[in-house]
């Protein structure tokens, strides 16, 4: 065989399998009602009803917007943090992931369609939160499209690379939910995803100022809420990308494939 | 063509040595008990073999490769059942094969397979709502889902009810019927005696007896004489049964007696093991 028929086999199978593997994902994660109501509908519910509580302005714009800026980053967090860290750690501890390991499907592979999978929920809640608030609260639609679309990556890869370092550390599968939820919801708290935060005392401000949601949720109000460019966040950007860096790091030193010893 | 082939290996954590210098080949087409206690090094051998541990020493081929480098199309011709491991749970039966079988490039048909592990009227049923001996099934249906030349099967029967077992035991000879290799570890003895065409006996990370079952029970202890003789139990334990048999009944002959209760046996697979293990606890 040529190099270049070799290369083709290789090629097409890596392909099949990717799109095999994403389907796979996607049916997993739809087909689980818990994992579906929890990721995908809870963000929505709050912004329904947040939405019904707060009225008025908030940062100066009508306060539905800038709760749908705070819940587009609550939505983040959520799926693509406490939902991929509490699916994997019950992967692993279930010996999924071990199973998966003797098949040959590729470990690249399959992280990257579990990551693109997480993708593909975040930006499908996303995208019901805009429709939500257009037909309820008369919110706008992102004017640009693209900048936004980067910021939602940016913050979905940041929370996923959060997600595996914390699946890292979580020992079992019953505990995974309640830990993860233990760190998600104080964060959605003090980072003004729920609503604004300059009521709150100083101290917990200070908390707040060293999470990352808080500077993914400034990102999505920069391009949403003003219409500005991603890139014009440097600050909020360079947070951002300390936080992934150290969960990237992280991961690649404690992510274990197999469960604890029984 | 032998479809494993172990020789010297060892693997240590930390102080602990679990296994200590192990040698065996395993035979195309065969299907290979490997038997022992808790601890004993069964199951790390076998995650050598499967390429999920690296070895610290030895050398190792598993279907031609070397499961810490192995050639690009080991994983599409090994099948893996763990000893425990869970599957999604909201899917079915069917979609839990089809997912597997999208692994592999030549997977066999999953309705096949489906019915091969005896899941047919299952094949649109949750995996939550199965018995754990069908969810144990499950998991030989997508070891054999991509059509595996070699077979791990990590403690198969463990926790089912008797029923469940014999079904169990029927499914794994159709695997040999089928061609397949098979390398099952168990503690249970009467499943390696029932499935296995040979035996490997390990303890404390060694292997201290391998043979066919037969051959372990002719060679590792003595045959067991029992008869009454003026209204009292004898046991003679001996390695020359033939020669001691001819003494004694001869000697009753001239006497004119009848040996009563004669009984001539052969120790159990059981036995064999349980005499093996002991020197352990006699050592330790």
């Amino acid at each position: 065989m040529s190099a270049e028929a070799i290369r083709l086999a290789v090629r097409r199978p890596a392909r099949r399998l990717f799109a095999h593997q994403l389907r796979s994902e996607q049916l997993v994660f739809w087909r689980s009602r818990e994992a579906a109501f929890f990721i995908f509908l809870f963000p929505l519910l709050l912004f329904v009803l947040l939405g019904s509580v707060y009225s008025g302005k908030i940062y100066g714009v009508p306060a539905p917007e800038a709760l749908l800026a705070g819940l587009v980053g609550y939505g983040c967090a959520n799926t693509a943090f406490a939902g991929l860290a509490i699916q994997l750690v019950i992967r692993r501890e279930n010996g999924i992931l071990k199973r998966l390991r003797s098949t040959p499907l590729p470990p690249a592979t399959y992280v990257v369609s579990l990551l693109i999978s997480t993708l593909i929920v975040f930006v499908l809640q996303t995208v019901a939160l805009f429709v939500i608030g257009r037909a309820f609260y008369g919110t706008p639609f992102p004017s640009d499209v693209g900048s936004f679309v980067a910021a939602l990556v940016i913050g979905a890869a940041v929370f996923a690379a959060l997600g595996t370092a914390t699946a890292s550390v979580i020992r079992s599968a019953e505990g995974s939910s309640a830990v993860v939820n233990f760190i998600l919801l104080p964060m959605a708290f003090l980072t003004g995803s729920f609503g604004p935060t300059h009521r709150y005392p100083a101290f917990l401000r200070a908390i707040g100022d060293v999470l990352p949601l808080k500077y993914f949720i400034k990102l999505v109000n920069s391009v949403y809420l003003h219409g500005h460019g991603f890139w014009t966040q440097p600050g909020a950007l360079a947070v951002l990308g300390a936080w992934g860096v150290a969960g990237l790091v992280f991961t690649a030193f404690k992510f274990r494939w197999e469960p604890r010893e029984g | 063509m032998h479809a494993i082939e172990v020789s010297g290996l060892r693997k240590a954590y930390g102080n602990l040595e679990a296994v200590r210098g192990v040698d065996f080949t395993i035979e195309e087409g065969e299907v290979f008990g490997l038997l022992g206690p808790n601890g004993a090094g069964k199951t790390t051998t076998v995650e050598i073999l499967e390429g999920y541990r690296k070895r610290d020493a030895g050398e190792v081929r598993v279907l031609g490769s070397d499961p810490d480098r192995p050639e690009p199309d080991f994983r599409e011709r090994i099948g893996v059942v763990l000893q425990q491991s869970q599957l999604w749970p909201n899917l079915t039966v069917r979609e839990t094969h089809r997912i597997f079988a999208g692994y592999y490039r030549a997977p066999r048909d999953v309705d096949e397979v489906i019915a091969l592990v005896g899941l047919g009227e299952k094949a649109d049923s949750r995996v939550k709502t199965l018995s754990g001996g069908q969810k144990r099934r499950l998991d030989l249906g997508i070891a054999l889902v991509g059509d595996p030349d070699l077979v791990f099967l990590d403690e198969p029967t463990t926790g089912f009810d008797p029923q469940a077992r014999r079904a169990a035991w029927e499914m794994i000879r159709s695997l040999r019927s089928l061609g397949k290799t098979v390398l099952l570890t168990t503690h249970y003895l009467d499943e390696a005696e029932q499935l296995s065409d040979r035996v490997a006996v390990m303890r404390e990370g060694q292997i201290v007896r391998v043979g066919t079952p037969a051959e372990l029970t002719t060679t590792d202890l003595q045959t067991e004489i029992r008869y009454r003789q003026n209204g009292e139990d004898v046991l003679v334990r001996t390695d020359e049964p033939t020669r001691v048999l001819a003494e004694l009944t001869s000697a009753a002959v001239a006497r004119g007696e009848e040996l009563e209760g004669l009984q001539v046996r052969r120790p159990t697979l059981e036995e064999v093991y349980l005499a093996l293990t002991a020197e352990e606890e006699v050592e330790a």
